[in-house]
């Protein structure tokens, strides 16, 4: 008797089974569900990743306040932190890597997008592409062992001989430090400038450079005064999002920027981005405050990032829907 | 007149050249990049580097077979997250999405896929290292699945996108319901697109290491099991290259050499792959 009644509901269990993934296989409606689910993961993600970093440094947020921003001690002895020498670090750095990064990516894009053959822009791009696909931690080993001896054995004592009036190339050449970090960084936004930027260019219509060229323009003419206007705000968005990544970039800048708490006018001195801080001490952070203090400037990088990002892809959708040029 | 004339066509030659000039500059980087590694890495890559486990410091030899193992471990669970989320959320975003909410979750993608991947690794620690109070695979495994994701999502919506209307039309005038003909038309349609995007995704995140130091955090032996910490080739590479020892950095360009060569394989087959024909242009 138990026995039917076991094999009767293990029938009913398996008929509505059977009726489920019928209704799965054919139903429309539940397909749209779980994939609305799976798809609504990704909101999931960053929602719950503002509310861990929200938690977790609210003991550093209630202690420091806004001050947190200002100061510049960084000690976990007397649990007192204050983020300004991360945050220069963090500044420094990016700012010398798009100056750096910005003239040649352009330059490059330029190239792709006006000048070379479909064919051959299109392999380059992917030839770029790849540079983009270089891990960064393979970046900082090339660094450490090529990047910082340069520095510090012929550029940094030929830029303190002949720029030498200027702060910013003053001090002892140590190599490592925001000059190192700036490079290296240059180095790796340059191919997400580049891809970005003529993908911009290349959007933008032909009828654009035939006009420019039919009233007599150069090539170099119809580009500088025509094209780049027109995509001028696409080119900023690209900018905008190679920033981001600069900021948010840890390994190979913590390997070449040499991990010093301070604030300095020389480019030449040692110094500490706040990416680099996370790397470093998260393992080692031994009070709670510590851990919180970290976790408030991941906050800050999180907030600072988004916001670029934000504006950048922005700025790209509406060069993408209509040009920026001035009438 | 001629004068100006001239000048103009001097600025445009200049200024064509230079910007020539960046492009061979930014490819003779990559080329830069990968003949120091081959030289470096190449020398002092040897059998024992993928079947030993490291020797203690000073002495000499040893490999890096833990961080191997470690390395694919991580990559799998981070394909168990990432692949199935981006293939169904893909789905979604090219097949069912509405207009607001679509653009609401391309545009989240997108703010993710700019997150600092070190930010990612916070997040992996506050939800799993945290609570179980000991570094593992599987927070190292999350993190890396989460930075997947958005790369996943993206690639897969694209080609799925990219499928022509009268595919999907036919499979509806033969009465397939719309799942139907997403499962059995759309999707084998787009896959070897869908394949790419999921392995050039898990290329990328393989070379992660920032959230890795302290989810994964590192190990000097075998990890087994998935809840102890576990040594993965970039931690360490970071971890040999900012040591004093000359050993470990021979050491350490041999993992660069070993794990850039399975990024741009990837990277460069899947594109040759992709530039074969795809089913529908050859019906």
């Amino acid at each position: 008797m138990a026995m039917s009644n076991k094999a009767s509901e293990r029938g009913i269990i398996s008929q509505r089974a059977h009726f489920w993934f019928q209704r799965l296989h054919e139903g429309d409606a539940v397909a749209h569900l779980v994939t609305l689910i799976v798809a609504s993961t990704v909101l999931v993600v960053t929602g719950l990743l503002v509310y861990e970093l929200w938690i977790d440094s609210a003991l550093s947020r209630q202690k420091f306040g806004w001050k947190f921003f200002f100061t510049s001690t960084w000690d976990p002895v007397f649990e007192s932190f204050g983020a300004w020498p991360f945050i220069f670090g963090t500044l420094v750095t990016s700012a010398l890597g798009l100056l750096l990064a910005v003239p040649v990516g352009l330059g490059a894009a330029i190239f792709l997008a006006e000048m070379a053959p479909p064919k051959v822009s299109s392999a380059l791009a992917f030839v770029i592409d790849l540079l983009a696909a270089v891990p960064s931690v393979i970046y900082g080993l090339l660094g450490i062992f090529i990047l910082v001896p340069w520095l510090r054995t012929s550029a940094e004592p030929f830029l303190n001989t002949h720029f030498g009036f200027l702060p910013l190339f003053q001090g002892p050449a140590y190599g490592v430090g925001f000059l190192a970090g700036g490079v290296i960084l240059a180095i790796m936004i340059l191919p997400y400038i580049i891809s970005v930027s003529r993908e911009v260019l290349l959007a933008v219509p032909p009828e654009q450079r035939e006009a420019a060229l039919a009233v007599g323009s150069t090539h170099w003419e119809a580009t500088w005064e025509v094209v780049l206007p027109y995509a001028r705000t696409g080119i900023f968005g690209s900018i905008f999002l190679a920033l981001a990544r600069a900021l948010g970039e840890t390994m190979a800048v913590t390997m070449v920027i040499g991990n010093t708490p301070q604030v300095s006018s020389s480019l030449f001195a040692p110094g500490y981005t706040i990416a680099a801080a996370i790397a470093n001490e998260f393992t080692e952070a031994t009070g709670n405050v510590h851990l919180a203090a970290l976790m408030e400037l991941g906050l800050v990088l999180f907030v600072v990032t988004f916001i670029l990002n934000g504006l950048g892809r922005l700025l790209i959708l509406a060069t993408a829907q209509q040009g920026t040029a001035r009438e | 007149m001629n004068l100006r004339a001239n000048w103009r066509k001097l600025i445009n030659v200049v200024m064509l050249g230079l910007s020539g000039m960046c492009t061979l500059l930014a490819v003779s980087l990559l080329l830069f990049i990968l003949g120091y590694l081959v030289w470096q890495g190449g020398t002092a890559i040897n059998w024992a580097f993928f079947t030993e486990l490291p020797k203690p410091v000073g002495e000499p030899g040893g490999g890096m077979a833990n961080a191997i193992v470690g390395s694919a471990k991580l990559l799998l669970l981070a394909a168990l997250i990432g692949i199935p989320v981006g293939l169904l959320g893909g789905i979604y975003l090219a097949e069912f999405g509405g207009r607001t909410w679509s653009f609401l979750l391309r545009y989240a993608t997108d703010l993710l896929n700019g997150t600092p991947s070190i930010v990612i690794g916070l997040l992996a620690y506050g939800i799993l290292v945290m609570p179980m109070r000991q570094f593992s695979t599987l927070a190292g495994g999350f993190a890396l699945g989460v930075i997947m994701i958005p790369t996943a999502l993206r690639t897969a919506e694209e080609f799925l996108q990219s499928v022509p209307r009268p595919l999907r039309e036919a499979a509806m005038a033969l009465g397939a319901s719309r799942w139907k003909t997403i499962a059995t038309v759309v999707v084998p349609a787009a896959l070897p697109g869908i394949v790419t995007g999921m392995l050039l995704g898990l290329a990328r995140i393989a070379g992660e290491t920032a959230p890795l130091l302290f989810t994964a955090f590192s190990n000097r032996f075998w990890s087994p099991g998935w809840i102890q910490p576990t040594a993965s080739l970039p931690v360490m590479i970071y971890t040999y290259a900012i040591a004093p020892y000359e050993d470990w950095h021979r050491q350490a360009w041999a993992a660069g050499l070993v794990l850039l060569a399975l990024i741009l394989i990837v990277n460069v087959g899947t594109r040759i792959l992709l530039s074969r024909r795809t089913p529908w242009e050859r019906l």
